[in-house]
Parts: C-alpha cells; structure tokens; sequence
C-alpha cells in the first residue's frame, strides 16, 4: 500500500472540512498523523518539519505537524535540546482528566513543577498519578487520553525552566 | 468460546515456543514483555508486544494488575502464562476468572488444591496414591512423635514451598528441634507460609513423572513418564521419556497413579505428576503435582507426536480432551538436554552477558527451543536457561548417540555454558547405562573433572 500526495491532500481537505483537529491514520505499516492548525505559525517556528509525517513522502500541507511546538497563543516553546520526557511510571490507561468530562491536568504550555500531576495511569481500577518530575512549561502532549501506554512510553514533554 | 489472541505473560524459549503453536493454529499473540525482554526473539516474533514495566520480575512479570489489564487493553481473550513466574499463583488465575479472561491453566482452586504439600499429600492419600512417611507438623511434641513412628533419615519441608527452599535433612532426633525453627523461617521468607512438615528422606530415590492432560470435568488422559533424575541442587539437567529399566508393572501402576489423582481434583488443562521412585524396592509415592507446562514437556511431545500447548489451548477453549487415552502411542526414546548460561568449571555460576555467536544443531529428528540467536543478551534478571536440545530415537542407545553429535555440533560464544557437563555427562558409561538416582550428579561431578582449574568437589 502506498500514498499518493493527492491522496494526502484529499485526507487533509477532508480533515479541514470536518469538525476534528486531529487525523491519526495507520495501515499495513504506514502511519500518517494530521493536526490542525495555522500555516503560518508552522512557518515561523519551525521551518524544517515537514507538514505530513509519513514513511512515505507526500506533499507538505498547510498542517501543523503532530508535535504541537507552538502552543496556544503562540508563545514559541524552548529549543528542542531542553525537552524533557515524561515516561509512563507503569503500564495502563492513560487519562488526562481526573474524571470524565473534567479539565485536563494539563495542557501544552501548562507550567509544571516536580510534582505537578500530569496524568493519571490506571491499573485494574487503581489510579497511580503521574507527576511531571521536572520544572518547566508543557511542549507537547503524546499519550492519547483512554488509551493503553506501555511501561517507559513518553507520554509528554516539558521544556525545561532555566 | 473462541480464542482469536492470546497475551503470552512469559520470555525466553518458552514465549517463542507458545508463539509458534499459536501461529500453527491462526492465533494473534501479544508478548507482554519487561524492558530488558524488548528487542528479545519472542517480541520479533510475537504480533504485537508490549512492555509491561521494568527488568526486575517482581516489577513486571510478577505484576498481576498490570498482566491482567495489559491483556484486556490488547483485547486478548485468554493469558498463556508459560512457567514459572504466575504460572502457578492462584491469585493471578482468579484474576483472570473475575475479569472475564480464560487463563490457559487449570482453575484457581487446583493451583491451591496442589500448591500446599499436606493438601496435596491428603488428595494423594484420598486416590489411594502412596505418600512418603510423615505428616504435618505444629508442636515439637507431635513432631518428635512423627519422627519416632517413620525412620530416619527424616526431611523437614515447607507446606508452601518448592525447589529445595525451606528444606532441611537431618538424621538424628536431636537436630530435630532447630531443623523445624530453621525451615520454617526460610519458608516464610521465601513463600510467605511457614508452615513445616516432617517427611522419611528417601536416599536412593528417581524423580520420575507422568504428564496428564484434563478436561477440567473429571476426565484424564495421561502421556507417559519422563525420567527426570538428572539433576543437581533441585535443578534438572537432562530429561528423557521413557524412563529407563522400568518394570511394564511399575510403569502402568505410575500412569494409574497419576490419572487417579488429577482425576480427583477434576483437573483443567495439562499437569505432571512427580512421583520419587525407590530403586532398590518396586515402590514409589507421591511427591507433588506442577499445575502448568513444563519445562520438558518436549520429551513427551517427541515420544507421542502430542502438541501439548495445541491441547492446552484446545482445553482453554472448551474443546474438552481430543484425545482418548487407546489414541495416545508411545514411539523410541526422546532426551532433552537443558543448556545453561552457567560455567560448571565454576560451580554451575551464571553466566548473564551478550551471544557472539550461537549455532544450534540440527538434523533428523533433532529439535532446538531457544531464544537464543547471535546478538542476544541474556539478562541477570532471569533464569539461565538458552535452548532445550531435544533428540528422539527409536531407542535409548540411538537417542544418546544423536544427542552426543548435537552437543558437540552446538557452538555458545560470548556467555559460559554448561555444554561440557552435557557432553561428559553423555560420555559417561553410569548415565548410559541407564536408571541414575537422584544422587547420581553430584557423584559423577565429584569424579568427572570439568575443566576449572580449582573445582570445588561434594
């Protein structure tokens, strides 16, 4: 199986027109993530990254790239070289909200200190919370909110304070 | 009902060796594997893996809660749990039970049934199967009492134990009293239960067992008997089936034995029961029952051409036995010889490190399971164990002369093995004769130099 660019720039139009942010697709070994977003901050912090991340090339979209640098109201995010993974602590169900329907612990941009809670993991029924373990402000979130994380997999980034 | 994935909770050759029956038989198979077990053969070979926390076992394959929903999370329908680590935890069967997931064992309760000795030795009794002298033991008074009516040698054991910890020998009445103190705290260190009982020590005994295989409803089929006498510290070196110089009579009165008491328990799935042979009388009892596949279990599936993790899987699934017992034939001699990454020049060390080259013999009925393949890291947090070497011939004296040409043609660099003590334990005119005891290996270390240059001997 392979992707065309104007197969990627079909699911892009069809991403634009529906209500979602965020595209994940993935088949017979191809992955393909599309997130929402403006052009020009894409343009103006990092330049580099290409719009679609595939195995394959495909033509470059007005997308942001899955890694949300630039988070909302357009604070640029450290250099990559200060980032800091936060690892699942164990194997689980990663929430981001403390209950269904509640706000996220935190966002990209959020500020966070060593033991800011960032998640929450659950194993059969027990919730272990997860905390940042680092200072500095939320780059990126990785790990999907209700979805299975395996022991070590980095669930966000903190761009660390100086 | 359907099992269309099942979630291995294991690693090493016995992942791999679920993996392919799994395959055989169209089955998805998720590695639930630790941080140190991520780049291993099974997690290539597996459909999907995942890690399930770090090296150290009790963090990982030890982690019920985290095996349990790893497995619900992967939309797995059952749990293969291999041996060892939960393989035999009642607590993790249950688990599995209340959360709607088919554990590829026998129930929660045959775990218990068979995991405490003096409930095992009484269902024993109850199926008129032989139990060594001895009995439970919960005052000095009472135990010195047991000691008087059964001989010595006496052998005090763990109610909750295994593999040799808890363990003490003693031969005169005097040792009796710090004998039980001291056993009873090994084994409430080590099995959390420390309680003791008080056995005869049989001096001259084989370890012989007989593979069964139940439907979980009352029916039992066994497979033969392996011989499994070759061993050093509790260890098992070198297994073969059948046993060797075994009266037709003593045979068929083991199998019996063996069906009888399964077939009390109403057991699920594929069991051994170990039974300690007298060799100077035509006399055996009842040792324990392991509620899981074994280590060996490729012996038998050589003499019989039974896949046994197919019919365990077949069991798990409800299919009940496939197999009537007129169905099940025993052909020629199958050995199997367990390679270790341990250096017996130094006392039978581990030896944990990475594989610079690994060649594996092959040929006519000749069978390699390993994990091992050129690149391989044997990590200290697990077992020794780098490949089982099985043969199979039409008899005894064919199967030792294929398996001395598959030693001498496997090839371990990077890690010590324990290949030399294979291949002068082959060479040795005792063993070839057949019928050892479980004395046999430290007498044959004791004569048989092994290449260290300050070998410790007794």
């Amino acid at each position: 199986m392979s992707l065309t660019a104007r197969d990627v720039a079909e699911i892009t139009r069809l991403l634009e027109e529906s209500s979602f942010d965020e595209l994940y697709l993935e088949f017979e070994g191809l992955k393909l993530s599309l997130k929402r977003g403006s052009a020009a901050q894409v343009a103006g912090s990092v330049p580099a990254a290409p719009g679609v991340r595939a195995t394959e090339s495909a033509a470059p979209r007005a997308t942001e790239p899955t890694a949300s640098h630039v988070p909302e109201g357009g604070v640029p995010a450290a250099p990559p070289g200060d980032l800091e993974d936060v690892a699942a602590p164990l194997l689980g169900t990663f929430y981001r909200a403390p209950k269904p329907g509640n706000p996220p612990f935190v966002e990209v941009g959020s500020p966070v200190e060593p033991d800011t809670i960032v998640g929450i993991i659950e194993v059969m029924k027990l919730m272990n919370t997860v905390r940042a373990g680092v200072s500095g402000r939320v780059s990126e979130i990785l790990a999907r909110d209700g979805m299975l994380v395996e022991y070590g997999e980095t669930l966000l980034r903190v761009a660390k304070a100086v | 009902m359907a099992i269309r994935r099942i979630l291995i909770a294991n690693r090493g050759e016995i992942a791999v060796r679920i993996i392919r029956t799994c395959r055989a038989l169209g089955i998805e198979t998720v590695l639930a594997a630790s941080e140190a077990d991520r780049d291993s053969l099974p997690a290539r070979l597996a459909d999907r893996t995942v890690c399930i926390g770090p090296a150290r076992a009790s963090e990982s394959y030890l982690q019920i809660g985290t095996i349990v929903h790893a497995a619900q999370a992967v939309a797995a329908e059952a749990i293969h749990p291999g041996y060892g680590f939960l393989s035999e935890r009642a607590a993790f069967a249950r688990a599995c039970e209340t959360s709607g997931i088919i554990f590829i064992g026998p129930t929660a309760e045959q775990i218990e049934a068979v995991g405490d000795k003096l409930k095992a030795r009484a269902a024993a009794a109850a199926a008129q199967v032989p139990v060594v002298p001895g009995g439970a033991v919960d005052c000095l008074e009472g135990a010195l009492a047991l000691a008087r009516r059964i001989e010595a040698p006496w052998l005090v054991k763990a109610v909750g134990g295994g593999g040799g910890r808890g363990m003490k020998r003693l031969e005169r009445l005097e040792e009796l009293p710090s004998a039980l103190e001291l056993a009873a705290s090994e084994a409430g260190a080590a099995f959390g239960d420390a309680r003791v009982y008080l056995e005869r020590y049989v001096t001259h005994g084989r370890h012989i067992e007989v593979q069964v295989l139940g439907d979980g409803a009352g029916k039992v089929v066994h497979l033969g008997e392996r011989d499994c006498s070759v061993q050093r510290r509790y260890q098992k070196l070198l297994e073969e089936q059948p046993a060797p110089h075994l009266s037709e009579r003593l045979r068929r009165r083991l199998h019996q034995a063996a069906v009888r008491f399964a077939a009390r328990l109403k057991y699920r799935g594929a069991g051994t029961v170990e039974f300690l042979v007298d060799t100077e009388g035509d006399v055996f009892y009842f040792l324990e029952m392991n509620a899981r596949i074994q280590v060996e279990h490729p012996v038998t599936e050589a003499v019989t051409g039974v896949d046994l993790i197919a019919e365990q899987i077949a069991i798990a699934r409800g299919e009940g036995l496939r197999l009537e017992q007129s169905a099940i034939s025993f052909v020629g001699c199958a050995l199997e010889c367990r390679v270790n990454a341990e250096d017996p020049a130094r006392d039978f060390q581990p030896s944990p490190g990475r594989i610079a080259t690994a060649h594996w013999p092959s040929g006519p009925a000749v069978r390699v399971d390993t994990h091992i393949t050129a690149g391989a890291r044997v990590p200290p947090y697990y077992d020794s164990l780098l490949a089982k070497i099985i043969v199979h011939a039409s008899d005894r004296g064919a199967a030792l002369e294929r398996m001395r040409t598959a030693i001498a043609a496997t090839r371990i660099e990077g890690v010590a093995t324990n290949l030399a003590f294979h291949a002068a334990l082959l060479a040795d005119a005792e063993f070839a004769s057949g019928a050892v005891d479980t004395g046999f290996v430290a007498r044959f270390l004791a004569r048989t130099p092994l290449g260290g240059e300050e070998r410790k001997v007794g």
